[in-house]
């Protein structure tokens, strides 16, 4: 089915294509907009981004699949970012990552079995002067303990509903 | 506005009253408590009127002054700003972009958030000089995904700023126009390297392009002649214009001028970030007085003085020879000025000026291996020894920490490092392939040990860096 951008989406784009020389350079800003609307960005949106920036399909996957912050499937309710990066490792990011998973009962890089969340490591976040950091969506949390990571989940899962994804058999096609 | 809105961002506004040692000049509005970075805020404190005296002046009479002033770029290279806006080809006619570096994504450096997030204003004014002096036809902030109120922040002081005549259409009334577009970036450390964030900003994948012929200021963006300059140094266009040139230049020491924003993390008491004038203050006291110490009952094992792909310095390291101005130097890490040319000579650099300790408490092997994880991921594939060798001296690392090292794995790994540098498209090249060389060089001993370890040995170690 091809992709039907929301009024919101439309308008943005519109807007947004104004402020550069070239339509092309609105690009990432558009898949900005669109992962933030859809959570991911399928083939069918890029298809509609290619089409509005009159470059072809390959040219906005090309972008996609080279910058790690765009994704073609979906995450948890919640995406978690745990820094990785020297600053925050020798302040114990790892041990943060840990509790982040134990907290979800999940690995890395998956939706976790509750649906909440995603958890990632990211390298560097630029806030290594309060390591260790993570970045709940938009939000960095700083000088992170197992501790503090335990309130932290806690309150997310307060916020938000278990949603767990569906049955691998009723996986819908990408 | 913003800054009130509750972000949980929070902790990034935290402010610090300035240590004796500092000398604050782009930080002085934001760290300032009664300071919250509006607009109304900023010309409260005489914000905006160096536009209005800039303005007024000739734009290759502002350029004069950049010049003298002696500013040198605090991105990563220190390349003077004053020459590079001359370089900027004229005579194509072509239309001038402006572009600011806001990628802020070498380990180990947050200073520029620091500025975004407090004092916006003062980027924007910053900027808006800089655009008439080259007299840009429109100007970018490339701004890294990872900071997305840090980009809101900008995005609405923009707008206030254009509400009052300091962007866009006729700025001051008179007949300069110049737009300034926040761009997002998604997460790719490659878009720091000048070109490679051009190549973003025209909405393709980072890949860098080779100097020569793509020198920015001939080719840059739509290959039009484009400069590209840091957060950091276009905020002191401002003060350059507040004071003169010549009075800029006495700040700090001979072509290490004004002041330099440090940042300090890793294992000392108070990681923060710093303003000290250039060359006045040593990375001994950085770390002692500023940074209040390394951790109780730690030692020093290593330094990075400029962000991760600075060369290592190891503790005890002795640092000898003669200084450009001809004077004779015997530094030991301690003695080493916070400057541009003082940390090249010690054989490192000061790169983004992102000082990184580590104590004794971890492998340095570790460390390395950390450093190399990070060099691989970014790695943009254009260059194979830059894409594969990257990879193989995070693998090597790897395997030393967590099993299946090889005894000659200590020489493997140094003789990839060889061979990466200068043989790349970027700098890329050189910044994954420093941390390797100077460890192994430095660390001999503790590589060649790791090779041969039962890897079990590892297991009981207090965390991990990998
Ligand atoms: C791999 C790589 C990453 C870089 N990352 C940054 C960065 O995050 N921020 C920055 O200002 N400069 C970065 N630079 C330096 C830029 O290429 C460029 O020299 C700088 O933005 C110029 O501004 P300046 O002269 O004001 O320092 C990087 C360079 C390389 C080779
Ligand atoms: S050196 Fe590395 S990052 Fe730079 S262009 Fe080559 S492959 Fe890409
Ligand atoms: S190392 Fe984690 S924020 Fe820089």
């Amino acid at each position: 089915m091809p992709f039907e951008p929301s009024s919101e989406l439309a308008a943005y784009a519109e807007k947004v294509v104004q402020r550069y020389p070239e339509r092309r350079s609105a690009i990432m800003m558009i898949l900005h907009a669109l992962q933030r609307e859809q959570g991911c960005i399928s083939l069918e949106a890029q298809e509609w981004v290619a089409g509005f920036l009159g470059i072809a399909p390959i040219k906005v996957r090309e972008v996609v699949s080279f910058y790690p912050f765009y994704r073609e499937h979906p995450v948890g309710k919640r995406h978690i970012r745990v820094c990785r990066t020297l600053s925050c490792a020798l302040n114990g990011g790892y041990a943060v990552c840990d509790s982040f998973k134990q907290a979800f009962d999940t690995g890395l890089d998956e939706i976790s079995p509750d649906g909440r969340v995603t958890i990632e490591f990211a390298e560097c976040l630029a806030s290594c002067g309060t390591a260790p950091v993570a970045l709940v969506d938009d939000d960095l949390h700083e000088n992170l303990t197992p501790e503090k990571v335990r309130e932290l989940c806690a309150s997310i899962k307060a916020e938000t509903p278990a949603a767990p994804p569906p049955a691998p058999a009723g996986e819908t096609a990408e | 506005m913003t800054h009130a809105d509750g972000d949980a961002d929070m902790p990034t506004f935290s402010k610090s009253a300035p240590h004796p040692k500092e000398r604050r000049l782009i930080l002085a509005a934001a760290e300032d408590p009664d300071f919250d970075g509006t607009i109304e805020a900023y010309e409260g404190r005489g914000g905006y009127g160096e536009l209005k005296k800039a303005f007024g002046m000739k734009p290759e009479d502002i350029c004069k002054e950049v010049l003298d002033s002696g500013l040198r770029g605090r991105g990563g290279a220190g390349f003077p700003a004053g020459m590079k806006w001359k370089f900027l080809d004229r005579r194509s006619g072509k239309p001038i972009y402006l572009i600011c570096n806001a990628d802020e994504s070498e380990p180990g450096t947050f200073k520029d958030r620091q500025i975004i997030h407090k004092d916006p204003h003062q980027l924007i004014e910053g900027m808006m000089i800089t655009a008439f002096a080259i007299q840009a036809k429109q100007a970018f902030i490339y701004i890294r995904e990872e900071m997305p109120h840090g980009a809101r922040i900008l995005e609405e002081a923009i707008e206030a700023a254009r509400a009052r005549g300091y962007v866009g259409d006729n700025i001051l009334g008179g007949d300069y126009s110049c737009d300034l577009v926040v761009h997002r970036g998604a997460a790719a450390y490659i878009c720091g390297e000048e070109t490679g964030l051009i190549e973003s900003l025209e909405g393709k994948r980072a890949y860098p392009r080779i100097k020569p012929p793509y020198f920015p200021a001939a080719l840059g963006l739509y290959m039009c002649p484009t400069i590209v300059n840091n957060v950091e140094t276009l905020c002191n266009v401002k003060h350059i214009i507040a004071m003169g040139g010549e009075a800029f230049a006495k700040i700090g020491t001979p072509g290490n001028t004004g002041t330099r924003i440090w940042c300090l993390s890793g294992h000392v008491q108070k990681p923060g970030y710093y303003e000290v004038e250039c060359g006045k203050v040593t990375y001994g006291e950085l770390i002692h007085d500023l940074g209040g110490g390394l951790l109780p009952g730690r030692k020093l094992q290593a330094l990075i003085p400029g962000g991760s792909s600075a060369k290592v310095l190891r503790a005890g390291e002795r640092f000898t020879g003669k200084l450009r101005s001809g004077e004779a130097f015997d530094w030991g890490i301690d003695d080493i000025p916070l400057d541009f040319d003082s940390p090249m000579a010690a054989g490192s650099m000061s790169g983004s000026g992102a000082v990184i300790v580590v104590d004794d408490s971890v492998s340095i092997v570790e460390v390395l291996a950390n450093i190399n994880a990070f060099y691989a991921h970014e790695s943009c594939g254009q260059c194979t020894p830059c894409r594969e060798g990257s990879l193989w001296m995070k693998k090597i690392t790897g395997r030393m920490v967590s099993g299946g090292a090889r005894k000659e794995d200590a020489a493997l790994l140094a003789s990839i490092g060889d061979q990466i540098a200068g043989r790349t498209i970027c700098a890329h090249g050189e910044a994954c392939a420093w941390p390797t060389q100077s460890f192994v060089a430095k660390f001999r001993d503790e590589f060649e040990a790791a090779a041969q370890r039962n890897p079990d040995e590892w297991k009981n170690r207090e965390f991990r860096l990998v």
